[in-house]
């Protein structure tokens, strides 16, 4: 195991933040903190960096018990939200921070520095200071900074959450082929569900200072341990007391075994995907069909249809 | 008409507590020619002002940077009770007299007193001497440095020092390498500021030193001795090189403002 985490208990002040939190992450490995804000997931993150010491509880890196050890003898890398560029240095001092302070001979610094700066695409702007770049180069400046220290364990605290969309994308899939470069294990901490499905390995999600789950995307997605990941993993709808996702339901003009009595009230079309909004048991729920499913069934406001989970769907039933 | 009125009286106004002062001592002290001024500055007890003068400021801008610094990290980084009262503590120069602060330093220092008997039996003299004369300056600008650098330090926020940790710094390489760099510009600001200060400082330095001459004068005290001795090209010579060290420091706290400076690489 590259980060052991057993039973980490932290509060500020009154505020518990974490309780009895305890992780495995496996070496090469790379893996979301996946959470609502306020769930704790930044905290534990930076406990495992050293920047917070947990109340009680212990953090092993690498098979050392690292719980005392301060940030500057864990051999992690750290790359926080909002960049935390030295400003005051150009992006190749910046890169070599950590090894000029590790006192390695120039020209070494000097090449392991351009090396990482064409790794993060960086390596024009190596004379520019950090005001002069955009916060996408200046991530992955931060990005190749963490890494020139060579770290056991790489951790990412909301890496892209301010950056716009459009960069958010791209870096994600870049940080995905990086991370099959160069298989330092990986933590990153993320709000956004579409990232943490798309980018790692392994999910783990948190919510109020707990570990509600932890799976691969795959397991996480498919079986929620509760209805609260199952909502938070993706879009959910409610029929017949279950709560599903709207594009495993089967949806038919006439009754069906198992199935519930549902009144269409409208039907939008989104490109490829229709979205029937329907009523039934009394709330509102709705249905995600293909266009050509829509078209089949003609469905329009005011028809009466069907609803039962499609087979092999999951579905978690909720406590009345 | 309104803005005509406002303008008079501006004029008026600087033209009277600034323009005319200023220009008279110019004109007394360089009246008869630069030969005077060159005279007055250099006669023995001048110099002697000028080099008393230096050190008791050197001394007193070198501990105020020090400890000004450091105030400044515990007021922003640190959690601790009492920090507000911190806070406060150090801008009470700003609204206690210097002349109560040179006061209370006799009652705290003086041959009659614990601590003054104490240091006393120990060789060092502290009132009528430099010690004293140090503190009480030190005392008088000990805010400017910790006022200058706290919102810089705010600012800049803490997430460049962990970054720094977290790459292998230790707590004084990180400081050296991140957090001084990061505060360079307030930091000269406030240095002059208190440099200005310190050796302008009148009020508490007269009480403490005892008005020594060739011993304990400095500039201020030199050019209020000259004036009472009627000697009057001395006083306005000294004066005037204490107005042109003033304008060059003004100069330069221009040149240091940190709101212009606040991410300028």
């Amino acid at each position: 195991m590259a980060i052991e985490v057993r039973d980490v208990n932290k509060s500020f002040g009154t505020t518990p933040v974490l309780h009895d939190v305890s992780l495995d992450v496996t070496a090469g490995s790379l893996t979301a903190l996946l959470g609502p804000s306020g769930g704790g997931k930044s905290t534990l993150l930076r406990v495992i960096a050293g920047l917070e010491r947990p109340d009680t509880g212990t953090v092993r890196i690498s098979g050392v018990d690292a719980t005392r050890l301060s940030p500057q003898r864990r051999g992690v890398g750290f790359v926080f939200q909002h960049y935390a560029a030295f400003k005051h240095l150009t992006v190749f001092r910046n890169v070599a921070f950590g090894l000029e302070i590790r006192k390695r001979p120039k020209d070494e610094i000097r090449r392991r520095v351009m090396e990482l700066l064409e790794l993060v695409h960086l390596e024009k702007l190596a004379d520019r200071y950090p005001s002069q770049l955009s916060g996408g180069q200046r991530q992955r400046m931060a990005l190749a900074r963490a890494l020139a220290v060579e770290p056991q364990v790489l951790l990412l605290d909301e890496p892209f959450g301010a950056l716009d969309a459009q960069v958010r994308k791209e870096l994600r899939t870049w940080l995905r082929r990086l991370h099959d470069e160069v298989h330092v294990t990986t933590v990153f901490v993320t709000h956004d569900q579409e990232e943490a499905i798309e980018v790692a390995d392994t999910i783990v999600v948190l919510a109020g200072g707990e570990v509600v789950q932890a799976g691969s995307p795959g397991e996480v997605y498919d079986n929620p341990a509760n209805p609260f990941v199952m909502r938070f993993l993706g879009p959910v709808t409610e029929i017949g007391g279950s709560l599903v996702r709207p594009h495993d339901i089967e949806i038919s003009p006439d009754p069906v075994d198992g199935g519930s009595p549902a009144v269409v009230s409208r039907v939008v079309r989104l490109g490829f995907e229709v979205r029937v909004e329907v009523e039934t048991g009394g709330h509102e729920a709705w249905v995600q069909v293909t266009r050509e499913q829509a078209d089949r069934l003609g469905l329009g406001p005011g028809d009466t249809v069907h609803l039962r989970p499609a087979p092999g769907a999951r579905s978690l039933a909720l406590a009345l | 008409m309104a803005k005509h009125v406002l303008r008079g009286v501006t004029v008026v106004y600087v033209l009277f507590l600034l323009v005319l002062p200023v220009a008279l001592i110019t004109w007394r002290t360089f009246g008869d020619g630069l030969g005077p001024f060159v005279e007055a500055l250099t006669s023995p007890s001048a110099l002697h002002a000028f080099k008393v003068t230096i050190v008791v400021a050197g001394w007193a801008v070198l501990a105020n940077t020090v400890f000004g610094v450091g105030a400044a990290l515990l007021l922003v980084r640190g959690r601790f009770p009492g920090k507000r009262l911190l806070g406060a503590f150090i801008d009470l120069p700003m609204a206690v007299s210097p002349v109560v602060v040179g006061l209370a330093l006799i009652l705290v220092y003086g041959r009659f007193s614990p601590a003054g008997g104490l240091l006393e039996s120990w060789g060092v003299q502290v009132i009528f001497s430099t010690p004293g004369m140090v503190i009480a300056t030190v005392f008088v600008a000990l805010p400017l440095v910790v006022r200058a650098v706290v919102p810089v330090l705010e600012e800049l926020g803490d997430e460049q020092e962990q970054a720094a940790h977290t790459l292998g710094a230790s707590h004084l390489q990180t400081f050296v390498r991140i957090t001084l760099p990061g505060i360079r510009w307030a930091l000269g600001y406030g240095i002059v500021l208190c440099l200005a200060r310190s050796l302008g400082e009148y009020g508490a330095v007269a009480v403490v030193s005892g008005r020594l001459v060739d011993q304990t004068q400095t500039l201020t005290l030199f050019v209020e001795e000259r004036f009472q001795n009627f000697d009057q090209p001395a006083a306005f010579a000294a004066a005037t090189a204490l107005a042109l060290i003033a304008v060059v420091t003004l100069l330069l706290t221009k040149l240091l403002r940190p709101k212009d400076r606040i991410d300028g690489n």
